[in-house]
Parts: C-alpha cells; structure tokens; sequence
C-alpha cells in the first residue's frame, strides 16, 4: 500500500496521516470495527441486557438455550443463547470483552513504559547495567512467552493482577532491547552532548530527548502486542490459568463452551470465539495500517 | 545467411509514475555474420536497453511497443514465450557487466554451465561437463576440472567474466550481446579478454555486439559503430568512418573529449551541458540544447538518413575537420 | 571453534542451574500439596505419614539439595499423583509430542514453501495478494480457537477426522508411534496443522520476501538470459538462495512449537507431555512440575546451540572463506 502523493501543499502533517491511513478500505473497515468493539467493551454495563456476574438473576432452567430462545419466564429473549449456567451469552460477551481488551491494553502499557524505561537507562547508563539488563532481557527473549507466561501462572496461581504480570513480563524485553538500540545510536550524537554539557540532568536528557526519536516504531509494536496479549490471555485462560471464573474473559467462555461443542451447542463457544477473533484481526489490520503508514521509508511526497 | 541481426525502428519504453521514458527510439541497425559492432553512449542513452529488448528481458513497466527485431530473417517480437526462451542462450546469448553479481553464488560452476547446455541440447550430464570443460579450455582457464567444482566466489573478476564468456559460448550462438563487460575489470585483464573474444568470432563466425561507453575499445575491437544518445542513434557506420570521420556533433565531442586525444596541459576538451534526462527531452534533436552547431531547425526531430557512407540523424552534419583516429 | 562450543555449554548450565533454583523454590512457595493429595477426613497421622513419605518435612534449602543430589543422578522425584518417577512419566509422554511437532514442522515447510513462493512471484495477482491475507489470519487467529473450529468443523459437522486423541500405535526404534498407520495420520492431521498454522504464516512471509528480494538479483537475470526454464530458476536458482535463513528459522521455532503443543495437546485430548503439565498444575504435582520445566529449558538451550552451529556450517560462502582466509 502505497501513500497517495500531496494533493496540496498546505496540508498539515496529521492531516496526511489521516488520508494516508484511511486510503485503504480494509484499514478502515478494520478501524471502524474496532471502535465499534471498544465502545461495547466500555459501555458493556450500559447496553448488556444482563449483568452475568450477578448470581442472583441467573435462571438455571434457563440454560443452554438455544441463540433466540425466550426464557423461561419470557422476561427476555436471548439473542445469543445461554450458557450452562444460564447466563445470558450476549452479555457474557460484552463483559468478556471488556475484560480481555482491558487486560491486554494494560498489560502492553505496562509492559511499555517499563521496557522504555530499562531500555533507556541501559542504553543511556552503560556498563554493568546495560550488561545485566540486557543479559536478562537476551535469556527472557529467547523462551516462548507461553512457556514464561505458564512458568510465572504455575507459581502463582489464578487472578486478573498476576495474568497482566505474567503478560507484562512476557513483554518487556522487546522493548527493552529496541529502545536500548536506539538509545545507543542516539546517546553518540552530538545533541545529547550538547545538552549534557548544558548540565542537564540524565533523567531529563534521557527523556526528553532520547525516548521522542525512539517512540513511533515502539508504538506500531505495541499495538500488534496488544492483539498478541489478547490473544495469549485468552489462551491461558482457555488452559485454565489464568482468570478466575468470576471474571470470565473470552479465553474462559470459550472453556466453557468447550464440552458442549461436541453435542451441537455450538453458540456457547463460538460466538465468544467470533468476538475474540473480531478484537484481534482488527487491531491487527489497524496496527498494520499504521505501520505502514508511519514507515518513514515509504514517505515518498 | 550473410546478416544474422536487423532491428528495424525498435522502440521501447517505460511507463512511470513520473512520464513516459523512450528508453530506445526508433532504433535501427544491423550486424553481419562474424561481425562485431560496437553500441556506443553515455548511461542513459539506451544502449543496454536495447541489448535487453533484443534478448526478449524487458520487464513491465517497460514494453517494446514497436519495431521488428530480424534474427536470421525471423522477427524475435512475433515469437512466443517459449519459443523466445528457446532462442536466449542459444542462438543469442548475452554477457553481463559485473561477473560477481551475474554468477549465483550459492551453485558451483559445473551446475550452472550444464544447465545452459541442457536447457537447449537434449544431451547426458556427462557429455554437458565436456563441454563446459571444453569450453572453459577455450576461454584460458587453467585446471578446468579442479575450476568446475569451485564457487563464483574463488574466482577473481577477470575469471569469472570468462566463465561468463565461456556460458555465452557452449551454444554456439549465432550472435553475442556484451553490456560493458569489462568496464569493473583491470585495463591489463581488460585487453586480453577482448583479444580472445575477437579472435573467437572470427573463429566462429559468431556476431558480437559490444555496448561500451568507451570509444578507444570500439577502436580496437569493432568492425561496425554505432552511436547512441537519449535512446536514438545519431550515427552509424564503419568504424573508419565513424571514428576517423564523424559527422554528427555528438560524436565529435565525443571523440575529442577522450583524455588519451588531448595533448598534455592543455585543458580537457569537453561537450558543455549535461545530458538531459529521457523524460525531459528537448523537442526535436535532444542533443540540441548542447550543440554549437545548433539551429531553429533543430526543432524539428531529424531522421536517421545515409550520409558519406554512413547513416547519421543530423540537420548540421559536420565538416570534415581533420580529427586523429583515437588510438 | 572448541573454545566457543565450551563457552558455550558452561553458559548453558548456568542457566540452566539458575532456572532450577528458581523454579524450586518457585513451586514450592505456592500450596500446599498435601492439602491436595490427602483426603480432608485423613487424621493428623496419615497426614504426617504421608508429608514424611513426600520429605516435605525438610527445610527447603535441605529439600533443594537432595532434589540436586537426585537430579545429578537422573532421579527427579516421584510424582505425587502417579507415584512413578517425574523424569519416567514425562519420558513415556515424549514421543507423543515429539511427533506432533515434528509433523508440525514438516507441515509448515511443505506448505508454507509454495505458498510464499508463488506469493513471491506473483505479488500483485489475486493469488499472491489471498496468500498473504491468509497469513495474516494464520499470525493473529488465537490456536487453541482455530482448534475448536477444526474440531467442530472436520469432525462434528463434517465427520470426516476423528475429534480427538491419538491413533494407534506401533514401535519403531522401540519408540511408539501412530502415524505409520492410516488411523494414526488421521488423529495426527487436526492437531498438527493447527500447531503449525502460525509457523505456516512464518515461512509464507519469509519465503515471499525473501524470493522477491532474490528475483531482484543479477543472477536471476543472467540465468533468464542462458534460456533456462522458469521452473528451473525458480526451483533451483531462487530457492538455494533463500534456504538457509528459512531452514535457521524453523530450527528455532522447533522449541517454540514444543511448548505451543500444550494448548494443541489440550484441545485435542493428545496424550503428551503438555496435556500432562496442565494437568501437574492443576493438581500441584511438583515434581512433574519441576521436571518438565528443566527439561523444556534443557531442550531449549540445545536446539538454540545447535543451530549456532549449524549456521556457520551451512553457508558455503561463510565455510569457504574461512578456509580461503
């Protein structure tokens, strides 16, 4: 995908990156989409016809219904089905959106700003720090995060704080590593002297002046990680390791249905499968999106 | 047959995103059995362009959109795929100029000349080593046997163009298109790969064309000149002619401007301006807006017409000023 | 290149030292086993029988190191819940995995090869473009998801592929496996393409650029030019050049797909040594726990080893000018 020339030459910055990146339909159906499922995911409470955690509502006989069945007592009609316990499947899934999309954003985001900010103090302080940080993030990278993930969930046992450590600490060497790159290239040039020279303090240097020049390919890989971490927490919790079942994320829904695939219950496991998949093909098609078009190499005007 | 090669009004061109690129213009020629011509011009002017568009390699978004390329008698553009594949390596074959890059540096040298031989000769494997050994004999690599189980790489420069030149001729083709084949190789091996390559084709028979930007190896090694500029021929002709005689002021710039011809602490002569890139051609003669001879006619493009023995694209050709032959 | 292979090795027990340490002490922070292998109505007796037969009465350092002691010895502990040696159970359950991601592997080359190559030489056509949105999907769709909708695609809507679990077995090397047998390949066809699908996606991409990087060269040119037919250029020119950094890539991935067989094991019942962690976890077998971490780890380090080695083996143009210096 190639950027379109300048139409004008008065054309602000932000605008050209707003032409550039919805100059491709898929992009922007992918974005659309996405805003579409990040609003459900924050107003979930506002529009799911039921609150699934709320035991006291749920209606056993009301269970494994079929998508469009009404309930037993026909106070409502589930559009998506229900689960075994009854639960109200569209719902379910508003819920589970939100909190896979809320652990995956915040996982990334942690894991974002503490990779930055070992990156730039190894690439910045140098020597036995650089040495070990970096020493830790090489050993880390060279495992599969699922094995990470599993080792640090086996110890650790169930819950939303220790799945977005887990997450984070999978995460953060990348980071860590690129910045560290880039601060090493950046810390030999002559501004960084100048400024050193200035008395600024190593903090303000390291922040102010180094982490702008690393941040745009940073922040296309966050994004794809952010994708990545959905999809990884859905795998654990899929395992069994990861949220507890008060909490069900999509991974856990889709656990859930697992058993029933077999006899045709199909709604209780796919539909959370649809909405996983959803989240994460769209994010990914933005993400791409942005790369390419922040891809300084391509900006041919 | 007498002539193997005649392209007629051959025109070949790119479409970009930034214009259309002429990159050979109405380009006519042609080359007798065993003779060899040289294709002279600047980078740019189209020379290579044309050695491609005769080997059938040009890739979109370039197209030969008019023209009869004549091997033999029969036209190349009129063939079919497959049939053109036939044609490459076999009848034609083609010398690239830098060795490094043309060799695959991951197969040995065997693999790579057995499979020219295979590709159009329905012959064993061990006969195909014959000949590459026998070819490589030719060419003046010594231990053929050790040199065929070597990669590209264990080769100096020099070596490797003559593998080059030793692929060109396991066919036995009948005409051999050279794109600046020795200009990334020393003056010393430059010499004696030209020696050879002439003393083979009067050997064989076999056409050559030689496409340089140096005038003193045309002097040397050609029977034939032709000179390109912006993707047209200005002039064509023996090389007596040419050379001894020019006609069209480009040429004579040329000639002139060659360091070996200017006497010493004089100030080297040279053709003012620079030449003007293929999309933002002059109207007219695009050597215009350079030439002193210069004119209002010159507006007009002028056609390719035989003058004095020689065939020249020129309004103002010029007289005959007394011009040494480069040596 | 002695020195290096030493290096080497020392690094690797090193870490290798470190990662036990802290997977010891780590799984013995968590629970208490006991809780899980007793019965609650067991009184204070059979509980203390029962925590001296498991020598959880130790201080942990003490328990660490007999547990090194053992582990010099190849003795890993028994399993709680199996009451066989840990390093034995895992042992029986390897080859399973073993041959589910081996035909992983074998799947991702031979289908992720063609595909990218004709990506790569047809970039703009509808088949090069459908290609590499289908990788697309293969990076971003979750395993374990597409595992659920092969399942209930192939084998409850369509009933062509058995659901789960793996075929029958035979020896072979005194090892068993199941794809010697037409029942066995169509247990072993589900789960191994769902374990290779992101791998898939790899080779695609990396194939396709590295073939549309490689067609740019001069070579390819030259060999156009000798007349030589495309499937010759493509198939031994093209393909030679690009090899050997896909080849180092799904080494590499050898490892990963090992541990990603945990997630396939599980959706699919495949009796390995993933299915078998899981399990661990869930109960808190520590020794198995233990086990199959440092085993992970150890392979881990030796495939990551070995294709060091093997790089510098591979490239002609590395080996031989070595020797030419």
């Amino acid at each position: 995908m190639e950027p379109t020339p300048a139409r004008n030459m008065a054309e602000t910055p932000w605008q050209r990156f707003v032409r550039n990146f919805f100059g491709s339909r898929i992009a922007t159906a992918g974005f659309v989409l996405l805003a579409l499922i990040v609003l459900a995911a924050i107003f979930a409470p506002v529009i799911s016809p039921q609150n699934p955690y709320d035991l006291a509502k749920l209606d056993v006989m009301d269970s494994r219904l079929e998508p469009g069945q009404a309930s037993v007592d026909g106070s409502m009609t589930y559009l998506l089905g229900t689960d075994d316990q009854g639960r109200d499947m569209l719902s379910a899934i508003l819920y589970g959106i939100r909190i896979s999309v809320m652990v995956g954003v915040l996982s990334t985001v942690i894991a974002l700003s503490l990779g930055l900010t070992l990156g730039l103090l190894a690439g910045y302080a140098g020597g036995r720090i650089e040495a070990f940080i970096m020493r830790v993030a090489d050993i880390q990278l060279s495992f599969p995060p699922i094995l990470i993930a599993l080792i640090l969930l086996a110890l650790t046992g169930r819950g939303i704080d220790k799945i977005v450590i887990a997450l984070v600490a999978v995460q953060w060497a990348y980071y860590a590593r690129t910045t560290r790159s880039a601060a090493l290239v950046e810390r030999k040039k002559e501004y960084i002297e100048a400024a050193t020279a200035l008395g600024l303090s190593p903090l303000r240097i390291m922040f102010r002046h180094l982490l702008p020049n690393c941040l745009p390919p940073l922040i296309v890989v966050a994004a794809l990680q952010v994708a990545s971490a959905i999809s990884l927490e859905a795998t654990l919790s899929f395992l069994g390791l990861g949220l507890p079942i008060t909490e069900p994320s999509l991974g856990l829904l889709i656990a859930n249905g697992f058993q029933y695939l077999l006899s045709g219950k199909y709604w209780i496991s796919v539909f959370p499968g649809i909405a996983l998949l959803a989240t994460v093909v769209t994010i990914n098609l933005v993400a791409d999106q942005l790369r390419d078009v922040l891809n300084p190499r391509l900006q041919t005007q | 047959m007498d002539t193997t090669l005649t392209v007629n009004d051959l025109q070949t061109q790119f479409a970009t995103r930034a214009g259309l690129v002429k990159a050979v213009d109405q380009v006519s020629f042609s080359v007798k059995r065993g003779e060899i011509m040289g294709l002279v011009g600047e980078s740019g002017s189209g020379k290579s362009m044309t050695g491609y568009s005769i080997m059938g390699l040009i890739d979109a978004p370039g197209k030969i959109v008019a023209g009869e390329i004549l091997l033999q008698g029969s036209d190349l553009r009129s063939l079919p795929a497959e049939a053109m594949r036939k044609i490459r390596g076999n009848r034609i074959a083609m010398i690239f100029q830098d060795p490094m890059m043309t060799l695959n540096p991951v197969l040995r040298i065997d693999t790579q000349m057995m499979e020219a031989v295979r590709a159009h000769q329905d012959v064993s494997r061990m006969v195909a080593r014959e000949m590459s050994r026998e070819a490589l004999v030719r060419v003046g690599i010594p231990s053929p046997d050790e040199r065929l189980q070597a990669y590209p790489h264990q080769f100096s420069g020099g070596m490797r163009q003559r593998v080059a030149i030793a692929i060109a001729l396991l066919n036995q083709p009948d005409l051999i298109i050279c794109d600046e084949p020795t200009t990334a190789l020393d003056v010393t091996i430059q010499g004696q790969i030209l020696y050879e390559m002439q003393k083979l084709c009067r050997e064989s028979g076999t056409a050559l064309i030689w496409i340089t930007h140096d005038l003193s190896v045309v002097a040397g090694l050609a029977d034939t000149v032709a000179v390109m500029y912006a993707g047209r021929i200005v002039e064509s002709g023996t090389v007596q002619q040419v050379l001894e005689h020019p006609r069209h002021p480009y040429t004579h710039g040329l000639i002139a401007s060659a360091p070996s011809r200017n006497p010493r602490g004089q100030p080297l002569q040279q053709i003012p301006g620079m030449t003007p890139s293929l999309l933002n051609l002059p109207e007219g003669c695009a050597f215009r807006t350079r030439c002193a001879h210069a004119t209002v006619e010159c507006a007009q493009t002028p056609q390719l017409r035989e003058v004095e023995q020689r065939m020249l694209r020129c309004w103002h050709p010029l007289r005959d000023n007394v011009v040494e032959a480069v040596s | 290149m002695l020195a290096f292979i030493i290096r080497r090795i020392l690094q690797s027990l090193v870490v290798l030292l470190v990662m036990s340490l802290l997977v010891f002490v780590g799984v013995h922070a968590i629970g208490n086993p006991v809780d899980v292998l007793i019965s609650p109505d067991a009184d204070q007796i059979e509980r203390a029988k029962v925590i001296v037969a498991f020598g959880l009465d130790k201080p942990l350092w003490l328990q660490y190191f007999i547990f090194l002691k053992n582990a010099a010895g190849g003795d890993l502990g028994r399993s709680f819940a199996y009451s066989t040696p840990a390093l034995a159970l895992i042992f029986e359950r390897m080859p399973a995995t073993l041959e589910l991601s081996s035909a992983a592997i074998l799947l991702s080359v031979v289908l992720g090869l063609p595909l990218g190559l004709l990506a790569g030489l047809r970039p703009n056509g509808l088949v090069g473009k459908t290609i590499m949105a289908v990788s697309i999907l293969g990076f971003s769709l979750p395993t374990f998801w597409v595992g659920l909708m092969l399942i209930m695609v192939f084998a409850v809507q369509l009933g062509w592929l058995p659901t789960s679990g793996r075929g029958e077995t035979q020896m072979l090397f005194g090892v068993p496996v199941s794809f010697l047998s037409w029942d066995g390949l169509r247990h072993l066809l589900m789960p191994a393409f769902n374990l290779a699908l992101f791998n898939i996606a790899l080779v695609i991409r990396l194939t396709r650029s590295g073939a549309q990087e490689a067609l740019m060269q001069d070579y390819v040119k030259f060999a156009r030019a000798k007349g030589l037919r495309n499937s010759r250029i493509i198939g031994v020119h093209v393909l030679k050049n690009i090899l050997i950094p896909i080849v180092t890539v799904v080494a590499l991935q050898f490892g990963s797909i090992i541990a990603f067989s945990i997630v396939t094991e599980t959706v699919f019942a495949w009796p390995g040594m993933g299915k078998l962690i899981i399990d661990s976890i869930r109960v808190l077998d520590r020794p198995v726990i233990v086990a199959y971490l440092l085993l992970i780890v150890t392979i881990f380090i030796l495939i990551n080893l070995v294709v060091d080695m093997l790089y510098s083996v591979l490239d002609p143009r590395v080996r031989l000018a070595e020797s030419k210096g």
